[in-house]
């Protein structure tokens, strides 16, 4: 198959399949949000996971659940902040400010990028390791998912701002790459904020 | 003369449903019954039998049926009636399996209670649990939790017995008599309360003519009551894969009369406690 | 009209780079005709393997000791057997191959929503597959806890093994995943102008309903492997009761997958069959409406009903009676589809074809299977026969005696669109009394087994039941000698069976609306809007004309 960019006269082409005739609406948006619930539901089985265990497993003497709160909540902060730079470079984008997109693009990549700084960090100051008990398994586990998403995203944002220095790559009609990051990025959010709630605040 | 089919059918019914009783009362599938509560089970189990024996035949037959009558013959390439549904057909065959299944889970909660299934499991104030842990000693307290199975508990002419399975066998130990053997032994007649625990991976301790059966899981102590009604010698089978020897992991369990035990009991007895 | 706008523009002659001939069957091909067919050849060559491995299986049990391979090499074997038959064939072929063949005509569309994506998906099977069983040679062999790698045996068990086999499985899910993805997108989405979702042939709306399942219930048993595996490699201790894990959890995770899994494994067969049977009894599908309900009631009810594989695993009492009650209900929705279909053959003008044979043999098996099904719902019921051979007898009346024999009623069935070339009939037959004899002969008297004592996944036995396993391996001899005629039938039809025309069964369902094979646009010309997929027996003529777009396509007039 030819890879060739879909550009704005291909109209809304699948460009999947050359039988196409044109008559049928673009999917991939579609099936990405399918697939993002099939995602939410890995999370929702760790989540199950990691609750239960909180129910009936108790934790070794001297191991606590209590979490140091003060950088995760920078953390949060900055990836709530990212989804609005984000949400802010897509309005740009449909006002076919392609400088003014890219600025945002690029802020919301930072933004992800601090996040991953900030989680980091904190690996690096918590008193446990990966195997010292039950919590702090699934604690490094569902960070570490999670943050894998995160750097997943980063990676992609930075490859759509790469890509929107192209004249014409993205219009206000047709910018799926953009849009896919953008719903992308704002389900890793939200599930960052359900993790938070669980591991840090419960 | 034609008989009419309603009556033919109506008959046919009933020959079904009569062959299904003989079937569920005369059939015998199951191994020997040798607790108090394996006469229950077996009751739930004939009339399981008996329903599915009536279905099945009633289902096979009537495809058997339709396909002999309704064959299409040679040279035949018309259609058949385009009956598309049945809304009174449709809600007559939603509602009685909905009835059957409904009476079936009502039943068998019935016999599940009956067994003991339904105890509670929190045991903060059963004698047994006191005397257990006074033998037991030296135990943190949150090891005493149970996990799941089968009690009839409350009873204070329990017999416990402590289990212990690994890879590949179960150890039982009488801790009020302090024994400790690879057999179990047991009197009919008096409840015995089984507290199982695993060492390594996770077994099952399964009697098949008692018809119980609970996992045996690391970390996880479970129990299981029961009573025994025959004397005899009985296979104990770990049922949950175990590793390579898990089919050679086997045991029995010897069923005393009351007395028989009680002379199995100072045969064996360790000369300390006696 | 959209219809006919389209119906004026040629496909466009774009330069495909697109192998033809038979090569395109070996290459990433984005035609979902070729798709179809190559997970369906490739789930009957892994079929052969876990077939194999069942004859290693039968073999060793033919004695009560442990002799034919060692007992470590027994639970190789048994751990490959479930995982190649189920993750590699079953679940492949029901839904990858059948739906990718079919699904597109029924919407009336060219192709799948997502080609690329499902030839990924396609192409993620054989690699895995091939990783599967070449666990087997590595150091230490293949897993050996089973297809459900219950922890803490499955972190006891050689690594490597275990690894791979997670790999293997998350591989597969993940294509599995993919191909839901794509279906739930071409059902709902890619639908031809004008056709709603209640004209619909049936198969869609199983497949709607088992993607629905795919993209809820595999990523939590990926989320679980990674736990797993994480347990493995790394020695954390979710499941390690020695590190304060909880072995519990593991198992209820994984049947949150793998009960859906089951339903996976037989909705796609509910409507395949649901296509065979009026095609081959002229008559309408009868409660049309109620199979949609039925089979959407089947998909909420199977994700709420995993712990019954739990009952003595030390779940609290209200959850036993809870997952009793609602697995036991599974049988409404399911008792309607079967009652159903009884309805579509009374009254019918049933050709005896070996489809409808293999269809009949498997309302009745199923039916079998669904019944010890509901028995071991019961949870006193369950608590004797869990774990046993009992169990082993249940799931293979459904999944050998429903879910592959919908397969072979399949391949009867669409044969004929896919070569273009009809089956040897008698053959057929041959094969149908070989499998329907074989498979009885094998399972139904491991429920006796079951009963009596007999666990599962064990290479050694009470030798009390040496006979009754004796007469299983025979049922198990046939039914591989059965596999004989099949293949010489599917193989020898390929190039010397009678033309079939291209639609030798009359049928209205849109796939035969055009030639067999088909070209690799579907339909020259604008894809036939069929309102009525089932409408037999209308006035004697079997396609109505107004609907029928694709009617000058027809060359077998009746
Ligand atoms: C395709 C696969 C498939 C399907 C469709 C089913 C369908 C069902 N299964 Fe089965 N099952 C398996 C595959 C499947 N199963 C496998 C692989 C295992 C073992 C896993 C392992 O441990 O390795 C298993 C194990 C298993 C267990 C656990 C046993 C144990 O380990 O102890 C249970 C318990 O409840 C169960 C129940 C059911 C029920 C109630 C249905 C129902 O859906 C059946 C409903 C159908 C009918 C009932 C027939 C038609 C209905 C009528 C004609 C109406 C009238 C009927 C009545 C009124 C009863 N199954
Ligand atoms: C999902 C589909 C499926 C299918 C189709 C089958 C098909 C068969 N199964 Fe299996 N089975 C499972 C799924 C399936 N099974 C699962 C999930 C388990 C549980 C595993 C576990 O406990 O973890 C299991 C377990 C299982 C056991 C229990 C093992 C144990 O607990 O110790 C047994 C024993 O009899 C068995 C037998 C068979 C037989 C005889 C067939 C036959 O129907 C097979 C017939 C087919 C053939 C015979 C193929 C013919 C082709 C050839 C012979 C060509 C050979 C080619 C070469 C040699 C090159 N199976
Ligand atoms: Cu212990 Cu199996
Ligand atoms: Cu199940």
């Amino acid at each position: 198959m030819t890879t060739a960019p879909i550009t704005a006269s291909e109209g809304s082409t699948t460009a999947e399949s050359h039988l196409e005739h044109g008559h049928h609406p673009d999917l991939r948006m579609f099936g990405l949000a399918t697939f993002l619930v099939a995602d939410g539901m890995t999370f929702a089985g760790f989540f199950a996971a990691y609750l239960t265990f909180r129910a009936v497993n108790p934790l070794p003497a001297g191991a606590t659940y209590e979490l140091e709160l003060l950088m995760p909540t920078i953390n949060t902060a900055l990836l709530v902040v990212s989804s609005f730079t984000f949400h802010r470079a897509s309005k740009e984008l449909m006002a076919s400010r392609m400088g003014a997109c890219r600025g945002w693009l690029l802020i919301s990549a930072l933004l992800g990028i601090a996040f991953l700084g900030g989680q980091m960090l904190e690996y690096f100051t918590l008193p446990f390791g990966l195997t010292d008990n039950l919590f702090a398994s699934t604690f490094y586990a569902l960070t570490g998912f999670h943050g894998l998403h995160v750097t997943l995203g980063a990676l992609m944002i930075l490859i759509v701002w790469w890509q929107a220095r192209q004249p014409g790559r993205f219009t206000p009609q047709e910018h799926f790459g953009i849009a896919a990051v953008e719903l992308y990025w704002h389900f890793v959010d939200v599930i960052w904020l359900v993790l938070f709630a669980l591991l840090y605040l419960l | 003369m034609r008989i009419p089919p309603a009556i033919i059918t109506l008959v046919l019914g009933m020959m079904l449903v009569l062959f299904g009783l003989w079937v569920a009362n005369d059939v015998s599938l199951l191994p020997e019954s040798a607790s108090l509560n394996a006469p229950v089970y077996d009751e739930l189990f004939k009339v399981l039998l008996a329903i599915g024996t009536v279905l099945l035949l009633g289902i096979t037959g009537i495809v058997i049926y339709s396909l002999v009558r309704f064959r299409r013959r040679q040279g035949d390439s018309l259609d058949g009636e385009p009956i598309e549904g049945n809304l009174a057909l449709e809600l007559f065959w939603t509602a009685v399996p909905a009835v059957v299944v409904l009476f079936i889970g009502i039943y068998s909660y019935d016999i599940y209670d009956r067994m003991g299934g339904m105890q509670s499991l929190s045991m903060h104030d059963h004698a047994p649990r006191e005397q257990l842990a006074s033998v037991r000693h030296a135990e943190p307290s949150d090891q005493d939790r149970l996990w799941g199975g089968i009690g009839i508990r409350g009873s204070a002419d329990v017999l416990p017995v402590e289990v212990t399975a690994l890879q590949f066998a179960f150890i039982f130990h009488y801790p009020e008599q302090n024994i400790t053997s690879g057999e179990l032994h047991v009197p009919t007649g008096r409840p015995v309360e089984l507290r199982l625990r695993a060492n390594d991976v996770i077994h099952a301790f399964w009697v098949p003519q008692f018809r119980l059966k609970q996992d045996v899981i690391p970390g996880q102590q479970t129990v299981l009551s029961f009573t025994a009604r025959k004397p005899g010698d009985y296979p104990i089978v770990c049922a949950e894969l175990c590793g390579p020897y898990h089919g050679g992991m086997r045991s029995h369990v010897v069923v005393h009369n009351p007395d028989d035990f009680s002379s199995w009991l100072e045969k064996t007895a360790p000369p300390t406690l006696s | 009209m959209t219809a006919s706008l389209t119906q004026t523009r040629e496909p466009s002659p774009a330069p495909s780079l697109q192998p033809t001939g038979w090569l395109r069957y070996l290459s990433f091909s984005l035609d979902h005709k070729v798709i179809g067919l190559q997970y369906i050849v490739c789930g009957f060559l892994f079929y052969f393997v876990g077939g194999a491995l069942a004859g290693v299986i039968r073999t060793e049990l033919a004695t009560p000791i442990s002799d034919f391979v060692s007992r470590e090499v027994y639970n190789q074997v048994l751990t490959l057997h479930g995982t190649v038959m189920i993750f590699l064939w079953i679940v492949p072929v029901v839904n990858g191959g059948f739906g990718n063949y079919l699904i597109p005509f029924y919407v009336g569309a060219r192709d799948m929503a997502f080609p690329r994506l499902n030839a990924v998906a396609f192409w993620m099977i054989p690699p895995s597959g091939l990783l599967l069983i070449s666990s087997y040679f590595v150091h230490g062999g293949a897993a050996q806890s089973g297809w459900t790698a219950y922890p803490p045996l499955s972190l006891t068990t050689p690594a490597t093994g275990q690894i791979l086999w997670i790999l293997s499985v998350l591989l597969l899910g993940g294509s599995s995943i993919f191909g839901g993805i794509n279906f739930i997108a071409t059902i709902v989405k890619f639908r031809q102008p004008g056709l709603k979702l209640m004209m619909l042939p049936m198969y869609c709306w199983a497949m709607l309903g088992t993607s629905i399942l795919v993209v809820l219930a595999t990523p939590v048993l990926a989320g679980t492997l990674i736990l797993l595996s994480l347990d493995i490699v790394a020695h954390t201790g979710f499941f390690n009761p020695g590190l304060g894990g909880n072995v519990v959890v593991y198992q209820h995770l994984f049947w949150f997958y793998s009960h859906p899994a089951v339903y996976i494994m037989v909705l796609p067969a509910f409507g395949l069959v649901s296509e065979i049977l009026p095609v081959h009894a002229r008559k309408p599908l009868f409660g049309y409406v109620t199979m949609v309900y039925s089979i959407m009631a089947i998909v909420i009810l199977g994700l709420i009903v995993w712990a019954h594989h739990m009952f003595t695993s030390g779940t609290p009492p209200w959850m036993r009676l809870f997952f009793t009650i609602a697995t036991a209900f599974i049988a409404v929705p399911t008792g309607i589809k079967f009652f159903n279909w009884i309805a579509t053959l009374w009254q019918g003008r049933l050709a005896l074809t070996t489809a409808m044979l293999f269809s009949c043999a498997f309302i009745i098996q199923f039916v079998f299977g669904g019944i010890t099904g509901v028995a071991l719902a019961q949870v006193p019921f369950d608590v004797h026969v869990h774990d046993t051979y009992f169990v082993v007898g249940h799931f293979h009346y459904i999944v050998y005696g429903g879910t592959v024999f919908v397969i072979f009623a399949s391949i009867y069935h669409w044969y004929p669109k896919f070569t273009g070339r009809l089956l040897n009939e008698p053959l057929g037959q041959l094969h149908l009394l070989l499998t329907v004899i074989g498979f009885n002969l094998c399972f139904a008297p491991q429920h006796w087994l079951g009963l009596n004592g007999m666990p599962r996944r064990v290479a050694e036995y009470d030798p009390s039941f040496t006979v009754v396993n004796q007469i299983s391996s025979v049922g198990a001899l046939m039914m591989a000698i059965s596999t004989l005629p099949f293949l010489i039938n599917v193989i020898g039809s390929a190039f010397r069976g009678p033309r079939a025309g291209d639609n030798p069964w009359r049928a209205l369902t849109p796939e035969w609306l055009t030639t067999s094979p088909p070209p690799v646009e579907n339909w020259r010309g604008a894809p036939p809007l069929v309102k009525e997929p089932y409408g037999y027996g209308h006035s004697g003529n079997p396609i109505d004309l107004q609907t029928a777009r694709g009617r000058d396509l027809w060359t077998s007039q009746p």
